[in-house]
């Protein structure tokens, strides 16, 4: 059958992109517009160029904070993944049990990120927390105000506590996929247990852990709201990841050229990470 | 290889089974020979696979015991019984190429890598696979992966015994022929006590030297092909084997008469002091359509299926089936149908009685 050409069906299109022009395109531009523009008040831009990503890229500042930043998400997906794959193994497959399992695993993933973060700064407090006290009598000088290793530990104990949960449901999921005589042919086989993990589950599970690692990587990239609650970026600049540096310069300095130009960079280092996870992971899958 | 016994064994899969019908397996006592060919027939749902799980190991009875040559195994854990078992499905491991795939259990089990290299070649040639041993399982049609199941579990040489669960289901026509002689083939090289479940007549009868009926939970015959198919035990193995069935008749029987619906027959033997309810067993082969002989029949429909013909038919209200010769011409005059009286089975409450 031949298409109808009518091109009276743009209009039907033009609500969604109005729509989408004003909640994404245009506040883009805008910041896209501020990365090459300079003010000195009163409303009046001038051109800069690339003179704010000169800068950047010559700023121990952000370095530092993108190091920071790598290192914490390298950290959170070394920890969860393999431990969502060891909570979601034992975890069991039907009955009753399965149900509240579930639920008490989902429960974390409920909680707003601010109130994990208030959970968190609280929890760990010398004074009145139960973690910073309990720690504190035991004889250990914990205080993640003022020590930097302290500040790290709580803040990645807080993000595992806080998204493990996930990793551990989709890769649940995976394994429940998994038919039962998948597991009654490797008995046969005489397969031992490592074997039964390493030939039949984790492959069948190696889909759901690729999504599980790209959205882990992509959330504890952009991660804000918990650290930020919890040591506010310090103690100094020790937990000062890339998002609340972000905010320091664009709301605190109100340095609005650096601070888009900075997001422009941070936004492409996103895609750019994004776009070799799939692609490597994608094709480690063809491979097999 | 070894003798397996079953002894009182049945199996419920609830924990507290009340009645008979909560059993899926009912008790059963039986010996597979070492060495023999059985098939395990029935339809969907009647306890074969829960039978098959049980022997190898994947299910504990909740009654009875299994013997292996005499030493009781009924808790031994799967590895302990060295059986291979084949599934229904294909089990392959995707990311092993088929070759290690081939070599799983044997490396499982610790054998030297030169025994390992010449059974899998060996093993590759019966399947037909020798030419894709070093391709990624992945990927392969469900029969290839069928193929290499299949594979993965004739390749211990040692093993008690040879388990397979509807193992052909998913795989082209003219290869499962091909390979059911492959598997009688190894049967008669090896001499492996081999059982193998399957719904399908002919795959039946055609692998096995002994077929088991089960229905309902229970074993209702064992016997070569041949006595399943002239002396069936029960009502299901007459109407089960067979194409079509045996027709089966109500039939009031005293001494050598029988009355059926259309009239009353002759008989060969001599049925006294019958109850329950009584019927009159036949196969279509056994029927011979005449003109003048015999009971008056009303033909409905004749069906050609090439060796035969299949005519569908009425005797006094019952329909029947009769298969007559390619070379019987059928003209409009035959109208009446002649039981030959040596083929006939009587049942009472659906058990094969013995003439007196």
């Amino acid at each position: 059958m031949e298409k109808t050409v009518n091109h009276k069906a743009w209009f039907l299109v033009l609500p969604v992109l109005m729509l989408v022009a004003f909640s994404a395109v245009i506040p883009l531009m805008t910041v896209v517009n501020y990365a090459f523009q300079d003010t000195f008040g009163n409303n009046v831009f001038f051109w800069h160029g690339l003179g704010w990503f000169e800068d950047l890229l010559h700023s121990d500042r952000m370095w530092n904070a993108l190091w920071r930043q790598l290192a914490f998400s390298g950290i959170i997906l070394a920890i969860e993944i393999p431990l969502g794959v060891f909570v979601a193994l034992n975890m069991p497959k039907r009955g009753v049990w399965a149900s509240v399992v579930l639920v008490l695993m989902s429960l974390p993933l409920l909680i707003p990120w601010n109130v994990v973060g208030t959970i968190w700064q609280i929890f760990g407090r010398v004074d009145i927390g139960l973690l910073g006290y309990a720690l504190n009598s035991l004889g250990i000088n914990y205080n993640y105000t003022q020590n930097p290793a302290h500040a790290w530990a709580t803040v990645i104990v807080m993000d595992v506590w806080h998204w493990t949960s996930l990793v551990a449901l989709l890769a649940y999921a995976g394994l429940q996929s998994i038919p039962d005589a998948y597991y009654q042919a490797a008995r046969i086989d005489q397969a031992s247990r490592w074997k039964v993990f390493r030939h039949i589950e984790l492959p069948k599970m190696a889909g759901v852990l690729m999504i599980a690692t790209l959205l882990r990587f992509m959330d504890s990239f952009m991660i804000y709201t918990e650290p930020f609650v919890v040591t506010g970026g310090g103690p100094g600049s020790a937990t000062t990841f890339l998002s609340i540096d972000l905010v320091k310069m664009a709301l605190g300095q109100f340095d609005l050229g650096p601070a888009a130009a900075f997001s422009l960079m941070y936004f492409l280092v996103i895609l750019l990470i994004s776009w070799v996870f799939y692609t490597v992971m994608t094709n480690l899958d063809k491979r097999g | 290889m070894a003798k397996i016994s079953l002894v009182n064994l049945a199996h419920s899969y609830l924990p507290q089974p009340k009645g008979p019908d909560d059993f899926a397996l009912k008790e059963l006592n039986h010996d597979w020979e070492d060495g023999a060919a059985y098939a395990l027939l029935g339809s969907s749902g009647c306890g074969k696979s829960t039978l098959l799980n049980i022997i190898s190991g994947l299910l504990v009875p909740s009654q009875g015991r299994i013997l292996f040559d005499g030493v009781d195994v009924t808790r031994a854990p799967t590895a302990e019984r060295n059986i291979a078992q084949v599934f229904q499905f294909p089990v392959v491991y995707d990311t092993m190429t088929v070759r290690d795939n081939l070599a799983f259990p044997l490396r499982n089990r610790g054998r030297p890598e030169s025994y390992v290299a010449e059974r899998v070649t060996e093993i590759a040639r019966m399947i037909g696979m020798e030419h894709m041993l070093d391709r990624k399982a992945r990927g392969l049609t469900a029969d290839a992966k069928q193929k290499i199941s299949l594979g993965r579990g004739m390749v211990r040489k040692d093993v008690n015994a040879l388990l397979f669960d509807e193992p052909l289901t998913v795989i082209d026509p003219h290869m499962k022929w091909e390979l059911r002689t492959q598997l009688k083939k190894l049967h008669h090289d090896f001499g492996h006590t081999m059982i193998y479940v399957t719904h399908d007549q002919t795959e039946a009868l055609t692998f096995a030297d002994k077929v088991v009926v089960m229905y309902d939970g229970r074993v209702v015959q064992i016997g070569t092909p041949e006595e399943l198919f002239d002396r069936p035990e029960h009502t299901f193995v007459g109407y089960f084997i067979g194409s079509p069935g045996m027709n089966l008749l109500p039939a009031e029987v005293s001494g050598r008469q029988a009355r059926i619906p259309g009239g009353v027959t002759t008989l060969a033997g001599d049925y006294r002091g019958l109850s329950g309810k009584v019927q009159l067993g036949i196969r279509p082969e056994h029927l011979r359509l005449t003109a003048d002989e015999g009971l008056p029949v009303t033909i409905r429909r004749i069906e050609d299926v090439g060796r035969h013909r299949i005519i569908r038919a009425d005797l006094g209200g019952h329909d029947i089936n009769i298969i007559a010769p390619e070379d019987q011409a059928i003209t409009p005059e035959m109208g009446r149908v002649r039981l030959d009286p040596l083929r006939v089975n009587i049942y009472a409450d659906d058990w094969r009685v013995a003439a007196a």
